[in-house]
This record gives C-alpha cells, structure tokens and sequence, in this order.
C-alpha cells in the first residue's frame, strides 16, 4: 500500500487554483470539493472501465482511491485502457495506474492492492472506503463485490459492457429514497440478477469483443454517480438500471425494485456472509487453473493435442481432420495452415461434411469453443477427437510466431 | 402489436435482428410468439421447466415483469418488452457467457 500526500481538511492555495472550475461552481463549492477530498473510494479492476474513471476521480479531487488489480498491461488494452501507455506495457496495471493518477493529481492518495479480490480479503479491504466502483470484467468477482458491500453497508457503483452496449447502476445504497419510498439499503446486483448465466450457454468467445470507446462512456457514468454520491447532490442512479447502446447512442432507463426474498438484502437474508463464488456461478476458480502445471511440450493424449505435437504431425502428413471453430472474422486476422473453418455455432449443421470415423483435431482462438466443439462432436459419435490447447495463441507462441496474436 | 427489443448477445439466436413487432395479449403469449419465430432464442430465455432464466430480465416499458404479473402481464398495443440479459463486461473464455472485453 502506498502512501502519498494524506489528505487534510482544507485546501491549499495550489489546490484552491487547480480545483478553480468546481469552487465556482455551487453545486460543489468549498463545501463540496473539501468532501471530494475526504472521500475514500475503492475501484475494483484498473481496466476498461477502470481507466476512465481513475483519471476523472483523481482529477476531481477524491483524496483517496484503492486500486485492487492484479494485471499486467498488454497490448490488446492499450485499445481502451486510456490509463495506460504503449510504454506501460508489461507493467502492473496498479502501477501504471497509480502513476497517471499521481501525475494528473499529486494532491492525492492511492492505495493499492496487487491481488484479486477473494472471499478471504473482500470485506477486510473495502471496509475502509466510502463505496465500491466495480470495474471487473467476471461474474464471480461483481458478485462478491455485491454481497460485500450489502454486508458493509456501502453502496456499489456499478457498470458493465457487451461489444456496444452498457449497463450503470447504483446498487445497495444504504438509506435513500426511491418513489417516495424510504429503504433501509436499495436494490442490489442479487436484486436484479439473482443468478448469473452458466458458462458455456453463448459461446463467448465467438461473441466477444467490445469497442473501445463504450467502457469509456459506462466508466464515466460511474465516475459521475461516484462524485454525486460524495457531493450529496442530483438524482443518484438508485433503482434506475441505464442502458446504453452506442450503435443506436440510445440511453434507456429500467426500474430496479428491491426483492424482499434477495438471499441477500432481502427481509430474511440466508446469506450472511461470503461464499464460494467460482462455485456459486459454476467456473474454475483461475488462480487454481493457473496452478496445474501446463503440460510440457509435444504433450498429446487421447483427447488433447498441444501445438508442439500438432505441428510435428502435420509435418508428418498424417491424415487427420483440422477444423477451426472460429469465427469468419477471426479467421481473416490469422490462421493455422491446413485448418477448415467451420464455425462452433455451425457445427451442428455442417457436420455431414465430417467423417465420424476419422481422427478430428479442433482449435479456435485459446482452446474455450474448441473444447465445447470436441464435446458436442464426441456425443455425436465421433470416435478420435483431440481438442488443441490454447488455441491459435498458443501456436504463434510455440510454433510460428509470425501468426499475429489477437 | 407489442415491440420486443433484442439485445446483442441474442440476435445470433434472432436472425440478427435487434427487434420485432410481435402480437399478444399477455408478456407469455408475446414471448412465445418470439420464441416461435425464432426457436434457437427458447434455449437462452427459458430453462427446462420452461420459466424465464434467472440472468434473463423483462421489462414491460420501464418495469420488471417480476413486479408486475411476469407470464400474466396484460400487453396492449404499443408497449415495449424489453430483454435485459446480465451481463459481466469482459472475460476470457474461461468465465463464462456474454462477457465482453473489459
């Protein structure tokens, strides 16, 4: 944890000129920026979501920002990470950060927390701050940050992204009104979405992407309940869900009802303290998966073939079926020779094209959808199915790195 | 007619659409009639038991069918069904469905 500058009650003279525009501004005022300047914020993720809203808080004047990530900056980020540089990559994202932050606004404290937030560390590090702004990228981590803060009585600024659309909300506000209607605590994550989906319904990965500038906007709706939060002032974003779809640039807006059953918030909670969340939304837990020691070059079985041992049996000529189950566009940025595209979503319909009998290798991208490919091909009969390990990425690594990594 | 808008990880299971125009009385019967139309949505919006999955959100212009009377709510010509999935902004293919790329 880092400390810089703690803050103090009042403002120096270079802080009364830097915050100039807000001190002018009523709304705000002494009153307000000394507030912003008390206020004690956790951002959870210093990614896309996290970019923008580190840079406008430290801007604004949050005397003290938590930063929990555990990254390093790559250059796939750098397309919307706004926080971070070309020069940053390779960096921990805390760092990188930290030091965009500081440099905007050195009259400011940021702490950081280089691991992933757990059911063992979640309440012990949020209960020093004023709110949560969840900028995670995973089901498990929104619900532990949900259920912590309902815990801790601290609202959860939330926001999150699909390809061209966004969601921002307020949850689990303590006190507030929504209709007229005094609440104890408002509406939380559990309140809308009392389960997340399964893994494997959608195929992902196919499906994945987003554009760079949609975190950007989500991010800053975040940023900007945050600050009206801290201020005391405006219509908080409490019971209303926004939804922003950046194709059509259409803001809507939902109503979010507290659910007297929540397990959560509800009138009789059942769930009083962290559980297992990998488990509850039914995926490995990734600091687990990273422990299994990668099998080591050459690796192949039954059902698994690494890159190392695909090359060497193309190489050999053996005859085998190579599918790719990604997707048109994907196979336009690269491609592994020899491979027949058919898309995951497709293989029902095409599977009259193979032969059930033969030897059938599948990759995609980092071996997720190929996986589910060979599955779905097995329980159709298919007798020799070898699923590729980590996919495309794997073979520029290990292979031929002139094959671009996306 | 009702509006039923589409989100963008169902408009793979919807022709690509992003809405249609669709009849019915009730959210049930506007909601079968979607899944009619496009039979690959029933699997995302229905589980076995043929209930709205709990990931899954309709709203009745700007109210939870939840708070309403879910399959029962009357629709009158002219209202908008909304379908709101969760979803978790951004993971690799390990976490799961309908996660962008934070």
């Amino acid at each position: 944890m880092t400390t810089l500058a703690a803050p103090t009650a009042e403002l120096t003279k270079d802080e009364i000129l830097r915050y100039s525009r807000h001190l002018i501004l009523p709304e705000v005022g002494m009153d307000g920026q000394l507030k912003l300047k008390q206020a004690k914020v956790l951002m959870v993720g210093a990614g896309g979501l996290g970019a923008p809203l580190g840079l406008y808080l430290a801007a604004s004047g949050v005397g003290r920002i938590g930063i929990v990530d555990f990254d390093v900056v790559d250059f796939t980020n750098l397309q919307r990470q706004v926080i971070h540089g070309t020069k940053d990559v390779g960096r921990k994202k805390l760092d990188s950060a930290a030091d965009s932050m500081l440099d905007i606004n050195p009259y400011m404290q940021v702490d950081k927390f280089d691991v992933a937030l757990s059911s063992e560390n979640a309440l012990e590090i949020i209960k020093d701050y004023d709110m949560v702004v969840d900028g995670t990228d995973n089901f498990p981590t929104r619900y532990l940050i949900n259920d912590a803060c309902v815990i801790l009585k601290k609202p959860n600024v939330y926001g999150s992204i699909f390809r061209f659309e966004g969601q921002g909300t307020v949850y689990a506000y303590p006190g507030g009104t929504i209709d007229g209607k005094q609440y104890v605590q408002g509406p939380c994550y559990r309140c809308s979405y009392p389960e997340p989906p399964p893994p494997g319904l959608v195929p992902s990965c196919a499906e994945g992407g987003v554009l760079g500038i949609l975190p950007g906007i989500i991010g800053l709706m975040q940023a900007t309940e945050a600050v009206k939060l801290i201020l005391g002032v405006g219509e908080p974003l409490i019971g209303r869900l926004v939804l922003y779809d950046a194709l059509a640039m259409r803001f809507r807006e939902m109503k979010v009802r507290r659910n007297p059953e929540c397990p959560v918030c509800g009138d009789h909670p059942t769930i009083t303290e962290l559980i297992d969340y990998h488990q509850f939304c039914g995926v490995p837990n990734p600091q687990e998966v990273q422990a299994m020691a990668a099998p080591s070059p050459g690796y192949v079985s039954d059902t698994e073939i690494d890159a190392v041992a695909l090359k060497a049996k193309l190489d050999r000529g053996d005859k085998f079926q190579f599918i790719d189950v990604r997707e048109p566009h994907e196979y336009q940025i690269a491609r592994i020779p020899g491979a027949k595209l058919i898309p995951l979503n497709d293989v029902p319909k095409r599977i009259g094209e193979l032969d059930p009998e033969a030897e059938t290798v599948v990759h995609c991208k980092m071996g997720g959808r190929s996986a589910k490919a060979a599955d779905f091909l097995r329980a159709q009969g298919f007798k020799h199915v070898k699923n590729m390990l980590g996919g495309i990425l794997a073979w520029s690594d290990k292979v031929d790195p002139s094959v671009p990594k996306y | 007619m009702a509006k039923v808008l589409i989100p963008t990880p169902l408009r793979q299971f919807a022709d690509k659409q992003d809405h249609v125009e669709l009849n019915g009385s009730s959210v049930g019967e506007v909601l079968g009639e979607l899944t009619t139309r496009f039979p690959d949505l029933r699997k995302q919006l229905f589980n076995d038991e043929g209930k709205l999955r709990s990931f899954v959100n309709v709203y009745l212009n700007d109210e939870d069918i939840r708070y309403l009377q879910k399959d029962a709510t009357a629709v009158a010509s002219g209202d908008t069904l909304s379908i709101v999935p969760s979803i978790a902004g951004g993971a690799p293919e390990t976490t799961g469905a309908w996660a962008g790329g934070i």
